[in-house]
């Protein structure tokens, strides 16, 4: 089994409402210093077969098709070691 | 013949009953659609009904996109069959990539629920020919992921051939760039919208007004005249 990470954020333009409101919360909580917070997702894809260049294809292309919205979203696909 | 009038039912769609009640008062013959069927039962339009398909999961439209019964409508629509998307309709629509830009979380991050004046702007479309350009209509608005956002370069090309079809007057809800609260794919017969026009139909309930009405004889008159 290898576990590939999709890493799905709202583009650098895009308002992340959620992220500010996030981010405005902090200094209440007493965490000082961020200046900016940025909202996203992260998906697990556990895959039964060994990941070879085909297989990772796949996943971008799953990426772009489904898990991110390439109009207001970037994404980023990683394979994380056993 | 009556024209016919199909509304897809998704799981967690509220509104397919109100958009099929809209359909009948304007004297359509209203045909329920499900959403693992690929048939469209022969109807002359298509209406793709609020509410919260797959629980809004993963993003508002994505995996009702990739349906049974989106599959034959996103072949049909660009064959030119007239489909109107209201609030999470228009949220497939524009993950089915039938219309441009896309729908995020309300600025202030409130669920929105009140009257919506807007103005139509293009009173050419498939939906919207009963209206006068420049016309300004009341119907409710009620969502929380209504941010209509685009690349500037799509926004000026919208605007450049007329085809956003609604904006927001009297305050934008919703922080929706330029004001879009309604767009038209290029032929008119594909339009989606965030406020609701179905349930302004019968003086009784709603507004108080009949305001929304006319998108249903608008697609009425347009398949009869066909």
């Amino acid at each position: 089994m290898a576990r590939v990470v999709v890493d799905v954020m709202l583009k650098p333009e895009i308002l992340d409402p959620q992220g500010q409101a996030v981010q405005r919360a902090l200094p209440r909580l007493g965490f000082d210093g961020i200046a900016d917070v940025r909202q996203g997702k992260r998906f697990e894809l556990e895959v039964a077969e060994p990941v070879d260049a085909a297989a990772l294809a796949r996943i971008h292309e799953m990426a772009e098709t489904f898990l991110a919205n390439t109009v207001i979203e970037d994404f980023i696909v990683k394979v994380e070691e056993a | 013949m009556t024209s016919r009038i199909g509304v897809v039912t998704f799981p967690g769609t509220l509104d397919d009953r109100d958009s099929l009640r809209a359909a009948r008062i304007a004297g359509a013959e209203a045909v329920p659609l499900w959403h693992r069927d690929k048939d469209l039962k022969q109807v002359d339009a298509v209406v793709l009904a609020g509410g919260f398909s797959y629980g809004d999961y993963l993003r508002a439209g994505a995996i009702s996109r990739f349906s049974p019964v989106m599959e034959t409508i996103i072949e049909q629509a660009k064959a030119g069959l007239p489909v109107l998307g209201i609030c999470n309709g228009f949220q497939i629509l524009t993950e089915s990539h039938l219309l441009p830009g896309a729908m995020l979380r309300n600025n202030h991050l409130h669920f929105i629920c009140r009257d919506q004046k807007l103005r139509v702007e293009n009173a050419e479309t498939a939906w919207t020919a009963d209206y006068s350009a420049g016309q300004e209509i009341s119907v409710p608005l009620k969502n929380i992921d209504g941010r209509y956002v685009a690349d500037e370069r799509t926004l000026d090309e919208l605007e450049a051939e007329g085809r956003v079809a609604f904006r927001y007057l009297d305050g934008n809800p919703n922080g929706s760039l330029r004001d879009i609260a309604g767009i038209t794919n290029a032929a008119g017969n594909v339009v989606g919208l965030m406020p609701h026009p179905e349930h302004a139909v019968e003086p009784l309930i709603g507004t108080g007004r009949t305001d929304g009405l006319g998108f249903f004889t608008s697609i009425l008159k347009k398949l009869v005249s066909a």
